[in-house]
């Protein structure tokens, strides 16, 4: 297997980076059982396991204050490379230094400097008030009193954050849970933001919101960000540089621009349509991508696009059109089933 | 030097102070799940009144009054030495929130210690209330301890949940290799009932059984610093040397296991 595509010439390696992974890799031990009554008493007896490599030989170097985005689908590996950086599991191969420390020692002048944010997964203390768990934070990070009462509302300024921050974190809504939580993970000023899925099951403008504070933080501080999400709107927003990793290899590391090129030159149209047709009517404007009834989903190439929906307004009785990038998850699994990218 | 030892002191004890007020607030929330839970560990009032009809009946040799005082310290020592990390540090593995506590710099034991103490403090009025209602209806066993043996008593009760918390914590760094660690404490359990004197008074049981509980971390648990309260001879620097003991021997288990363990942490459900 060859390394990944490094493309563009704003990457340049390497001695002042700031996460550097050298031939990274971690196996996984999993149970392998048979489904079935028989199954289970053959697993009993006869315990069987086989080793998953969740990650492979995986390099990469980021340079201080740069934002980039780890895309992949689900299981391909970037949440276990993250748990690797961060220190929280331990490689089986390779070498990680984040922030001039090695993460799995998990030294507190290393814990200091990075943050991990996981969607959803919280370090608020959920039945008291964010500041409560603020104030933990504040003196486990050995930030003066006064000093993170400056902080907590600059923070809060930056997150559109007022009382909710006295309220039970169980009285908030996924959102503001969210933004606090981003609060909690960055009081500390770290140098290094490690966020995996920030913007999950957030609703499209609280998904904006934290977008754009995301990349205020990151000008304002110089922090290094390592992003995952599954919105690609989070990615074109944010990370000017991308590194994709399927089946545990990284495959591309480079600008996303011409990640976009190369993964989806097809934007995604969806019509309703005023009564059903058949898949034929759409054949001369782009790939049929599904058919539901009135409603239908057509791949149509970018530089094609614009000429395109203007005769699919005119010829066909549309009751409504929306123009979007495919789910970055539908683009990288196409793409990889045909072997585009390999 | 000695300037970077008390700054380290002052951020511990800062630390120290804001997790135990945070954990105080945390518990208080749940002040009735706690209430339950202090009504919950009565078994010492049952098994009074069980022994006391038997004594009635056949004389153990140990006195009615003997008997309720024995009791009534068992009950607050278990009220003050309940340990539940096991069960916690199982539900943050599986749910994921370890992972968070685990970037932190600050040793993820003191998380639990002032969630366990905070608990504690909590329960303290409502097993206060207890004392006083079980002197209310049986005022001939009211007893005022003297000052040297209440203090006593209290660093007894404090080290049995020293100990007890430490043999918890080091049984539950088996989560790190099995999702469901917590069945072994289960186990352990009926040991620690038998063997702590929380079922009766060491003092009854036969001297062989008794010789060979001795021999073990369970009598100093309950039995020691329940008979210490209630103002029984006690021989007490031979005690505090056994759990002494047995904390040196846990603690190299529990530190061994955990840097193992770390090793072998997948991080689930993160």
């Amino acid at each position: 297997m060859q390394g990944p595509h490094r493309v563009g010439f704003a990457f340049k390696p390497v001695r002042m980076a700031i996460v550097r992974a050298q031939g990274l890799g971690k196996t996984y031990r999993v149970a392998d059982k048979r489904p079935g009554l028989a199954g289970t008493l053959r697993h009993f007896v006869n315990r069987r396991e086989r080793l998953i490599a969740a990650v492979q030989d995986v390099s990469f170097s980021i340079e201080p204050g740069e934002f980039v985005g780890f895309l992949g689908a689900n299981g391909a590996g970037k949440t276990t490379t993250l748990k690797m950086l961060t220190g929280l599991i331990h490689p089986t191969s390779g070498t990680v230094e984040v922030a001039g420390c090695q993460p799995q020692r998990r030294e507190a002048d290393f814990l200091g400097q990075i943050t991990l944010v996981m969607g959803q997964k919280q370090q608020l203390i959920w039945d008291l008030p964010p500041l409560d768990s603020l104030r933990v934070n504040a003196a486990v990070y050995g930030i003066p009193p006064e000093e993170s009462r400056r902080r907590i509302a600059e923070l809060a300024e930056m997150l559109e954050l007022g009382d909710e921050l006295r309220r039970p974190v169980r009285k908030l809504s996924l959102g503001q849970r969210m933004k606090a939580e981003l609060l909690a993970a960055l009081l500390h000023r770290p140098a290094v933001l490690f966020l995996d899925e920030p913007t999950l099951g957030l609703d499209v403008n609280a998904q904006a919101r934290v977008r754009s504070f995301l990349a205020d933080y990151n000008r304002r501080f110089g922090a290094t960000v390592l992003l995952t999400s599954h919105y690609m709107a989070d990615i074109t927003a944010l990370c000017p540089r991308v590194l994709l990793i399927h089946e545990g290899r990284l495959f591309y590391d480079g600008s996303l621009e011409t990640l976009t090129q190369r993964l989806a030159p097809c934007r995604e149209v969806r019509l309703e349509l005023h009564a059903p047709l058949g898949a034929e009517a759409f054949a001369s404007y782009g790939e049929v991508e599904a058919i539901e009834g009135r409603e239908v989903r057509l791949l149509i190439p970018r530089e094609r696009l614009t000429e395109q929906v203007g005769r699919l307004l005119a010829d066909l009785a549309v009751v409504d059109l929306s123009v979007s990038d495919p789910p970055i998850e539908d683009i990288i699994g196409r793409l990889f089933h045909q072997g585009a990218v390999a | 030097m000695r300037r970077h030892l008390r700054q380290r002191l002052a951020h511990a004890r800062r630390i120290a102070a804001v997790l135990l007020s945070s954990q105080y607030a945390y518990m208080l929330e749940y002040r009735a799940e706690i209430v339950l839970w202090a009504l919950s560990g009565v078994l010492p009032f049952i098994m009074l009144g069980l022994w006391s009809a038997v004594d009635a009946s056949g004389g153990l040799g140990m006195g009615s009054l003997q008997l309720a005082r024995y009791f009534l310290a068992a009950f607050v020592v278990r009220q003050f030495t309940i340990v539940w990390v096991m069960y916690t540090f199982e539900e943050d593995n599986l749910t994921g929130r370890l992972s968070p506590y685990l970037l932190q710099p600050v040793p993820l034991v003191w998380r639990y210690v002032a969630a366990h103490l905070s608990e504690q403090a909590t329960r303290l009025p409502f097993v206060a209330m207890l004392v006083g209602l079980f002197f209310l209806l049986y005022p001939a066993a009211f007893w005022w301890p003297s000052f040297s043996s209440l203090l006593l008593a209290v660093l007894a009760t404090l080290a049995a949940f020293a100990l007890r918390f430490l043999m918890q914590f080091t049984l539950t760094m088996v989560c790190f290799w099995s999702e469901k660690a917590s069945a072994l404490e289960r186990l352990l359990y009926l040991p620690y009932l038998y063997l702590s004197g929380l079922v009766a008074p060491l003092a009854l049981y036969p001297e062989g059984v008794r010789n060979f509980a001795f021999w073990t971390p369970f009598p100093y648990m309950v039995d020691v610093p329940a008979r210490i309260l209630a103002g029984e001879t006690v021989p007490v620097l031979q005690s505090f040397a056994a759990m002494a003991a047995w904390a040196a021997l846990l603690l190299p288990i529990n530190l061994l296991l955990w840097r193992r363990g770390l090793r072998h942490y997948s991080a689930m459900g993160a």
